[in-house]
């Protein structure tokens, strides 16, 4: 009861962000200059021209008097028509973004299996080299922004030993008989693994690039709240009862001491989406960020209010989901 | 041949030459009840972490033996330690608001040793578990087994501690300040539970406190501990009646009598604890050439 007592508070001032972030977005882009009519007319159209236009799409009315009409359309299904494709805009960004997802979920179980492996591992033989590299890596993938990742595996991977695709989602010449854009988790789903391979490799070092720097954050802090763990007394016990190092670590400790490497995960993977728009453009990769990128080159107002306000539904729904599983994982705030 | 024999047990922080313990001798034998008493940082705790092998990694022994039921412990690799420590021996905590795992049930953390390494079924187990909390005398052990810690009142917790302590069967419990964290209300009651539990199960127990009071009622016989040197050995009636070293002399008269709550306290005075540091010193010496 009072469990959902508080989902329903949260999902309420979730409300009140999203209509925060539709206001802001709406006339920050209207404020900035650049005018998406401009970026459609031939050179030397006339004056007649410029009006028709931009009466056509309703940018001759005041500011204010745009917002209501988008407002209203918003609260109807509408999220208006993109100016470029002429495409309605919420058809379009559905189709990005299961492509963008399925990479930000990539990206996370990576960084999730990196950064627990090395901080199991560094905890584990603590006090050794082994554990001195790990902290040295830890230092390095942490100075090192996503995108240069990016540019650094393309070299590698994708130039100096070309195992992996550098561009795009899936080979273009490849029949896909998928019904819908979650193409790898489709893929499964169907059993075709020659195409999911496929996929997989285009999708790994756009993920691999996004996934060392949070595996690097997830890595040093879970290592250092394990190390605090490790020093309780509940662990000092256990070890006396006749476990092994390893047992100790991973049923004492780590059940307690991922609860504040947990919530910086979600914080992180709000961030780590927003990574995405930067990564797709530099892989070609067709997801809402590539799209975020273009509809911001050709002043595509309707689009980018579209993209922006579903990135802040997702921002807001992981940090949702983190908050839930935290009170799961937590017993003394299920009951608080 | 004693249950415990540790011989010429010597420590010390790592790359430091002050050393933690001094070539610590001492025996508990089967059921015995020795108290091992010393002011902080006398290292008393840290015979106990020896014992158990849970001594901070700054901490090194420089030499000596720890012989548990006829096997040098110090002699084992750490997997094979444990196993044995774990089936033969037991701690019962100082502080139980932070001895039990917040995030685990009750029932889980008593019952894990006796169906993870012991191999219990866990039906047995839990019917251990049961029994265990009603000896300890906690109301409705049912309920308590599915309880968080933080349910529980400091009491409760360590009662549950003890009687985890006790789930094994073990032949030695090492009880550090267990009463040290808890209200003086509940002080007596636990300890009068844990030399109750201690005489119904015939186990050995290596209390350790820097409480004379405490020794006085629960331990057979005592030693006492100055910088990690054992000064005096001996029964609980020689000590109180005739101590020998004149530290114990010392440490005896800054200690409330029971029988005497009000009486005068003398502090250890400076002379004394420079001639023992002095002696101490030149025991060291000698024992180094």
């Amino acid at each position: 009861m009072q469990f959902l007592q508080s989902v329903l508070l949260r999902l309420c001032t979730t409300l009140i962000t999203l209509a925060g972030v539709a206001v802001i977005v709406f006339f920050v882009i209207r404020v900035v200059p650049g005018n998406p009519i401009a970026m459609m007319l031939p050179p030397g159209a006339t004056e007649a021209d410029v009006a028709r236009l931009t009466a056509l799409y309703g940018l001759d009315k005041s500011i204010p008097q745009q917002f209501l009409i988008w407002v209203s359309g918003v609260l109807q299904g509408d999220f208006g028509t993109s100016i470029t494709t002429k495409q309605p805009v919420l058809q379009l960004v559905l189709s990005r973004l299961p492509a963008t997802l399925e990479l930000s979920v990539m990206a996370l179980i990576i960084a999730v299996i990196l950064g627990g492996f090395m901080a199991l591992t560094g905890t584990r033989l603590r006090g050794s080299k082994t554990e001195a590299a790990i902290d040295v890596g830890n230092g390095m993938a942490l100075s090192v922004p996503d995108f240069l990742w990016g540019l650094i595996l393309i070299l590698t991977f994708g130039v100096l030993i070309p195992i992996f695709h550098i561009s795009g989602r899936v080979t273009p010449s490849l029949p896909l008989p998928f019904t819908t854009n979650f193409y790898l988790t489709e893929s499964v789903l169907r059993l075709r693994f020659d195409l999911w391979l496929d996929i997989a490799a285009h999708m790994f070092m756009p993920a691999l690039a996004l996934a060392i720097p949070l595996a690097a954050i997830i890595g040093q802090l879970l290592k250092q709240s394990l190390k605090e763990t490790m020093h309780l007394d509940y662990v000092t016990l256990a070890r006396t009862k006749g476990y092994s190092e390893t047992h100790v670590i991973l049923r004492e400790a780590l059940p307690n001491a991922i609860l504040p490497t947990l919530t910086l995960v979600g914080v992180q993977f709000t961030f780590l989406i927003g990574g995405t728009v930067i990564i797709e453009r530099l892989f070609s990769y067709e997801g809402l960020g590539n799209m975020a990128i273009d509809a911001v080159i050709n002043r595509d107002l309707p689009l980018i209010q579209g993209i922006v306000i579903l990135f802040a539904v997702i921002f807001t729904g992981v940090n949702l989901l983190v908050d839930l599983t935290y009170a799961a994982l937590n017993p003394r705030l299920r009951h608080a | 041949m004693s249950f415990l024999s540790i011989r010429n047990l010597s420590a010390r922080l790592k790359g430091r030459p002050d050393q933690i313990l001094r070539r610590v001798s001492l025996e508990v034998a089967a059921g015995e009840v020795r108290g091992l008493v010393g002011e902080s940082g006398a290292g008393k705790s840290m015979i106990g972490k020896a014992i158990l092998g849970t001594l901070p990694q700054s901490v090194e022994i420089t030499g000596g033996q720890i012989i548990l039921d006829g096997t040098d412990l110090l002699s084992l690799p750490t997997a094979q330690r444990r196993t044995l420590i774990g089936a033969k021996c037991a701690l019962i905590p100082q502080d139980p608001l932070t001895a039990l795992n917040p995030s685990r049930r009750i029932g889980p953390q008593i019952t894990n040793r006796l169906v993870d390494i012991l191999h219990w079924t866990r039906a047995d187990a839990e019917k251990r578990a049961r029994d265990l909390l009603a000896e300890v005398q906690i109301p409705d052990p049912e309920r308590v087994m599915r309880s968080y810690p933080h349910e529980l009142s400091g009491g409760m917790r360590q009662r549950i501690l003890i009687a985890s302590a006790f789930a094994a069967e073990p032949k030695l419990i090492i009880a550090d300040e267990p009463t040290t964290a808890l209200d003086v209300t509940v002080q007596k009651q636990i300890l009068k539970l844990i030399a109750a539990m201690q005489a119904r199960h015939g186990t050995a127990l290596l209390f350790v406190t820097h409480d004379l009071g405490v020794v006085s009622k629960v331990c057979q016989s005592l030693s006492v501990l100055y910088a990690g040197y054992v000064l005096e050995d001996s029964t609980i009636p020689d000590f109180f009646h005739t101590p020998k070293h004149p530290y114990s002399r010392a440490l005896l008269a800054a200690t409330p009598k029971y029988t005497d709550p009000d009486g005068s306290l003398t502090p250890v005075s400076d002379a004394v604890i420079a001639a023992t540091r002095a002696e101490v010193e030149a025991a060291d010496r000698s024992a180094h050439v």
